[in-house]
């Protein structure tokens, strides 16, 4: 067999799990790993200019393509600037490994240089984390770390490694395991039978049914099982924010988002329906609005893979614990088999009730002709991409209204920091897409205040040629919270402007970019041609819109999912 | 409602601060916890006493089996079980109390374990509740310190709590 050292174990074991790139940064805990690094071509390292865009860079490759995501820091102020980016994708469910640098073991609880007790400290917002403990254990810990950051609920792993375990001159005998096992681990692998059926006799039996899909659907990867169960029963679909894509956008069956932003008539069907079905979804509340006026008729059927999401905030009629596509599929071979269908005069009924929902707001937002409005943006946006990019974005108004005007047919195209809302998220998101998939499209929806977040990272794509993107719907002001000021704190602007704004073009330049400034409607669509044609440039859009403008519908607090502003003044 | 949930899991540094930290960070609360391995000393066994709603309680088990090191758990109190502690307590024991104290500890069937000319050391086994009544019954003579175990369980009958 094979002598390694720790440090070499480290990258072939990362080699050997079919790993292309990490992201991350040097540092002194970290060094043997990083000559190992440099002492091979098959792992490729991209260093970025903060840690935290190193893990969301991670982040964004793993919800594009379904597989984790791989960082490597140092230990102390290396590992505490991940801690936002783990926390970001602990939310969101997404597997990821992050490998961290740790003072040499007979150093720990000594407050060395560097030392943070990065076990403790990540302990909240990690699926698990691990501490090496002797340099023959690498393989094994790295395997199982893959193993529990992709199976079951996916989520972040942290491995800790004190320096002394990567020591170059300490060899042992490497080889990477096949699989490991866990006697104190074992997800779900299949829904229970009976359940599944129970399941399915209250879905023939509903007459106002409405299928609820949660992001769970893209990372069980069962859109297909979810489009053809939708289609064969004719139930209307409204997909969680985390969900978009999941269920096609376009589709007649779909009705939009569902919750604080939600479309209008996704939340009327829900608050109306008589039975719910859940699919990997997890009742947040800026989905279920007061969870004691929650849809009142209905009863629940609750598919998801992790059973504490399930009756956490809402109890379920039925809860299903298994994978969603497994589920599905069992759900779809039960109702072709059955004899019973559900009632077409109720579901016509149902339907006629849906789409005049849909009709009653013909016009979503008002058009200026002082200012290009944000929702125009992502119009232009939807059109000049023929809605088949991938779309990250940062966390304010103009993620709302991404997700609300770019209509998603395909799963893992919608890339957005739904639970924990982090600004800063989006542009390294994309570029951890736009390097796995040179050839695609992708851009990042942000605002003036989020990009300033982690704008360093325009160097990171200078230096790897990443032609992503910046599409900046530029509101001047920290917009989310200026709208909820206007609607809480009579229009008492709490730092929440955007004073001071860089020239952003400029900025562009110095990086290396290109930098576009729009004012003009009639400019909008041929910039954004222009910005889409130049495949090899990184081209920012400093796009500036109305700063008023505020996202609607919007739930109104502590009511039902039905009780909505449609617009400054007109409250449902 | 108090409950007594029992867990098995790997006995490795950091498990026993992820229940805590599990507790914390969801606002749950600990009233008692004890921790130790078992025959097999892969594995801990854990005993937490708490008190929830059952939609909390329900919430708290799942929580539990989801920490990636927590192998098994059952809520004992949803059947048949035995739960003791252990306490142990000092007692001033001078003059005319020796014999008071003494009478009372027989009476709680405890046991005297340590001797000075004016204090009596005292180890009471029993459910919680026993414990208590005993530290109501002695308060008046003069309560040095209390130590408690904190509840261990274990169900009745054929019914185990292992791998
Ligand atoms: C790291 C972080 N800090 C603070 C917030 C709170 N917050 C939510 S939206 C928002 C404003 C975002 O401004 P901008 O990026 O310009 O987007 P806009 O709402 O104007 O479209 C803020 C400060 C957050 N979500 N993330
Ligand atoms: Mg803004």
């Amino acid at each position: 067999m094979e002598l390694l050292s720790g440090a070499d174990m480290i990258v072939r074991s990362l080699k050997d799990q079919g790993v292309e790139y990490i992201y991350g940064y040097p540092g002194g805990a970290a060094l043997h790993i990083y000559d190992a690094l440099f002492r091979q071509d098959d792992v490729k390292h991209i260093l970025v200019r903060h840690e935290q865009a190193a893990v969301h860079m991670a982040d964004g490759y793993a919800r594009a393509s379904g597989e984790p995501g791989v960082v490597l820091v140092t230990s102390g102020p290396g590992a505490t600037n991940t801690i936002t980016g783990i926390a970001t994708a602990f939310m969101d469910s997404i597997p990821m490994v992050i490998l961290c640098g740790q003072v040499a073991s007979h150093l720990i609880g000594e407050d060395a240089f560097q030392e943070t007790d990065m076990i403790g400290v990540s302990r909240p917002i990690v699926k698990h984390n691990m501490t090496v403990r002797h340099p023959s254990e690498i393989p094994t810990l790295i395997k199982k770390a893959f193993y529990l950051a992709s199976t079951g609920r996916p989520g972040p792993v942290v491995l800790d490694i004190p320096k002394d375990m990567t020591a170059p001159n300490e060899r042992f005998e490497y080889s990477y395991p096949d699989k490991v096992k866990l006697r104190s681990y074992s997800p779900a692998v299949r829904g229970h039978a009976g359940q599944i059926k129970k399941a399915v006799d209250m879905m023939m039996a509903a007459k106002r049914p409405i299928i609820y899909a949660g992001g769970g659907v893209i990372l069980g990867k069962a859109s297909p099982q979810l489009t053809d169960l939708a289609h064969k029963l004719n139930f209307p679909v409204t997909n969680t924010i985390m969900g978009l894509g999941g269920f096609p956008a376009t589709d007649p069956q779909s009705l939009g988002w569902l919750g604080m932003h939600g479309s209008y008539e996704s939340n009327m069907a829900m608050h109306h329906a008589d039975l719910i079905l859940a699919v990997g979804a997890r009742f947040d509340d800026r989905v279920t609005n007061a969870t004691d006026k929650f849809c009142p008729g209905a009863r629940i059927v609750h598919i998801d893979i992790d059973p504490t999401s399930i009756s956490k905030t809402v109890p379920a009629d039925v809860p299903i614990v298994g994978p969603v596509d497994s589920v599905l599929k069992e759900m779809l071979s039960l109702i072709k088999e059955s004899k019973v269908k559900p009632d077409p005069d109720a579901l016509d009924a149902w339907w006629k009730q849906l789409n005049e929902w849909r009709g009653f707001r013909t016009e979503l937002y008002q058009k200026s002709d002082k200012h290009i409005m944000p929702q125009q943006v992502i119009e232009a946006l939807y059109k000049v991409t023929k809605g088949d990019a991938y779309i990250t974005s940062d966390v304010g108004q103009h993620q709302m209204f991404a997700a609300q005007y770019y209509k998603f047919d395909k799963p893992n195209r919608w890339i957005n920091s739904g639970g924990l809302g982090t600004m800063g998220f989006g542009f390294p998101a994309a570029m951890g897409i736009k390097l796995h998939y040179p050839d695609a499209e992708v851009a990042c929806v942000t605002g003036e205040g989020s990009i300033q977040m982690n704008i360093q990272e325009l160097s990171t794509c200078k230096q790897y040629q990443l032609p992503l993107k910046i599409i900046n719907v530029n509101n001047q002001s920290l917009g989310m919270v200026k709208q909820w000021q206007d609607m809480n704190y009579e229009s008492r602007y709490a730092n929440s402007y955007m004073d001071s704004l860089p020239d952003f073009v400029k900025l562009m330049e110095a990086y290396g970019h290109v930098g576009i400034k729009v004012t003009k409607l009639e400019d909008l669509e041929p910039a954004m041609e222009k910005a889409f044609a130049m495949k090899d440039k990184l081209v920012f859009l400093d796009i500036y819109v109305d700063p008023f403008e505020h996202v609607y519908p919007m739930q109104v607090a502590r009511g039902s999912m039905k009780d909505m502003w449609l617009s400054k003044t007109e409250r449902v | 409602m108090r409950r007594i949930i029992s867990v098995l899991m790997e006995n490795e540094p950091g498990s026993l601060s992820r229940v805590v930290g599990l507790f914390s960070q969801r606002n749950y609360n600990i009233e008692t916890l004890t921790v130790a391995p078992t025959d097999d000393d892969t594995l801990s066994r854990l005993t937490v006493t708490t008190e929830g709603s059952d939609k909390v309680i329900e919430q708290i088990t799942k929580q539990l089996n989801k920490l990636v090191e927590v192998v098994k758990l059952v809520d004992l109190t949803e059947g048949a079980h035995i739960e003791r502690e252990l306490m142990l307590i000092k007692l001033k024991a001078s003059g005319a109390q020796r014999a008071e104290v003494k009478r009372t500890v027989d009476i709680f069937r405890g046991q005297i374990v340590d001797v000075t000319s004016t204090v009596y050391t005292v180890q009471l086994v029993g459910n919680s509740d026993k414990l208590d009544a005993f530290i109501q019954a002695v308060s008046a003579l003069g309560v040095l310190e209390v130590v408690r175990s904190g509840v261990s369980g274990i169900a009745r009958g054929e019914k185990v709590l292992a791998l």
